[in-house]
C-alpha cells in the first residue's frame, strides 16, 4: 500500500493554535499543497497579516514577512518588486483586508501587482473576540452588533471578490469554500489557478476563501461548517468573477 | 485495499471527517487525547475505499490515507 494522502512538504509538522473545526487550517494546507505542486517552496515569500493567521511563519516551511495590520499587500508589493523571481502571496483575514487594509488591497490590485492574495472571510474579527467586520452578514450578532448587523446603520456586507474584479489590474478573482468535499476540490483548483497566474506573470490574483469561526459564532464546529453553506454562500456566491484568460485568449 | 490512519494526538475532535465519509466509517470516539479533545475513530476498516475525502476535510491534517 502506498500513501495517497499526506501532509504537504511546505507545511510544518506542528500542532496549530486554531480552534477545532476552524477552516484556517484547511486553507493553510491547500495553499501549501499548491506550493508543493508548483515546486516554489524554496523561493516563496509569504506575507502574514494580523488576525488568527498571524502565525503563518510557524506553520509554513517558507520565508515569511509579518506585515502591520492591513498592510500585507503593500509589503508584498515591495517584496515582489525587490525580488521579482520570488513567489509572493499574502494571507489575510476580512478584518485585516476589508477594513483597516482597504486602501492597500484596492491599490495593489489596481496596480496589477504580480502577487497572490488569499483572503479568508469568516464574517468577523476572529482573533480579537468576534467584533463586526465589513463582511458580517445582515442580522448577524457579534460582540459589537449585539442586536445583529443593521444594514441601514452599518451598511451591507462587502463582496470583495466581485469588487476587485472590476479593477483592470486584476487577472483572476474567485470565491471558494471548503465546507464539503465538492467545494473543497473546487477550492483546490482555483487556488492552483491563482498561483499559476502569478507564475506566468499575468498579474494580481485573488482568492476569497469563505471560512468558519466556530468560536466567535458561538457554534460547534459542525454547525459552523454548515453555516458557511446555508448563510454565507447565499450572500457570497462561489465562483470565478474575473479570469483574464477568458478576456484575452492566448 | 485501503486504510486510513488518524493521528489521535493531533485530532481536535471537530467531526468534519465524519461528514466527509459517504460510508460513515468514521465516528467520534470516547477517549480524550492529550489536548483535551475527544478524537475521531475509524470503524469498519475493511470498507474503506481510500477516497481520502475525510483527510481532505480535516483542518488539522490528522488523517493519512494508504491505498
Ligand atoms: C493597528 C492595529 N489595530 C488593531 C489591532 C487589533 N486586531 C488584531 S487582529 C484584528 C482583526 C482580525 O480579524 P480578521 O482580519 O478578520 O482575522 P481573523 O482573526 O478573523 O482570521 C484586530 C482588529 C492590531 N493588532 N493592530
Ligand atoms: S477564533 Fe475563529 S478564526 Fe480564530 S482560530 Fe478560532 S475559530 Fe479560527
Ligand atoms: S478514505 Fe474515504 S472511505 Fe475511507 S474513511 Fe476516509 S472518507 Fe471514508
Ligand atoms: S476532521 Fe481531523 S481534527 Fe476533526 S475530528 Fe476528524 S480527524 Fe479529528
Ligand atoms: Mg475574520
Amino acid at each position: 500500500m502506498k500513501q495517497v494522502f499526506q501532509k504537504p512538504v511546505s507545511l510544518k509538522d506542528v500542532q496549530t493554535h486554531f480552534c477545532p473545526g476552524c477552516h484556517h487550517g484547511t486553507y493553510h494546507r491547500l495553499v501549501a499543497e499548491a506550493m508543493d505542486e508548483f515546486g516554489v517552496q524554496g523561493r516563496t515569500i509569504g506575507v502574514a497579516s494580523v488576525g488568527c493567521s498571524v502565525f503563518l511563519y510557524s506553520y509554513f516551511d517558507i520565508d515569511v514577512v509579518e506585515a502591520p495590520h492591513g498592510r500585507a499587500p503593500a509589503v508584498a508589493t515591495g517584496v515582489k518588486r525587490a525580488r521579482p523571481d520570488a513567489f509572493v502571496f499574502t494571507y489575510q483575514g476580512d478584518g485585516d483586508l476589508a477594513a483597516i487594509g482597504t486602501a492597500e488591497i484596492i491599490h495593489a490590485a489596481n496596480r496589477g501587482e504580480d502577487i497572490t492574495v488569499i483572503f479568508v472571510n469568516n464574517t468577523t474579527y476572529g482573533m480579537t473576540g468576534g467584533q463586526m467586520a465589513p463582511t458580517t452578514l445582515v442580522g448577524q450578532r457579534t460582540s459589537t452588533s449585539p442586536f445583529g448587523r443593521n444594514a441601514a446603520k452599518d451598511g451591507s456586507p462587502i463582496r470583495m471578490a466581485e469588487l476587485l474584479s472590476q479593477l483592470e489590474g486584476v487577472a483572476f478573482s474567485a470565491r471558494v469554500a471548503v465546507n464539503n468535499p465538492r467545494n473543497l476540490m473546487d477550492a483546490k483548483k482555483q487556488i492552483r489557478k491563482a498561483f499559476r497566474y502569478q507564475a506566468e506573470g499575468k498579474g494580481f490574483s485573488f482568492i476569497e476563501a469563505l471560512s468558519s469561526c466556530p468560536t466567535n459564532w458561538g457554534m460547534d464546529p459542525l454547525a459552523a461548517n454548515a453555516r458557511v453553506g446555508t448563510e454565507m454562500c447565499g450572500y457570497f456566491p462561489l465562483g470565478v468573477f474575473k479570469d483574464t484568460a477568458n478576456f484575452h485568449a492566448g | 485495499m485501503a486504510r486510513i490512519e488518524i493521528d489521535e494526538s493531533r485530532c481536535k475532535g471537530c467531526g468534519l471527517c465524519t461528514l466527509a465519509c459517504s460510508r460513515k466509517l468514521i465516528v467520534m470516539g470516547s477517549t480524550i487525547n492529550r489536548q483535551g479533545y475527544v478524537s475521531a475513530l475509524m470503524t469498519s476498516r475493511e470498507q474503506c475505499t481510500g477516497c481520502a475525502l475525510c483527510a481532505e476535510m480535516c483542518p488539522d491534517v490528522a488523517i493519512a490515507v494508504y491505498k
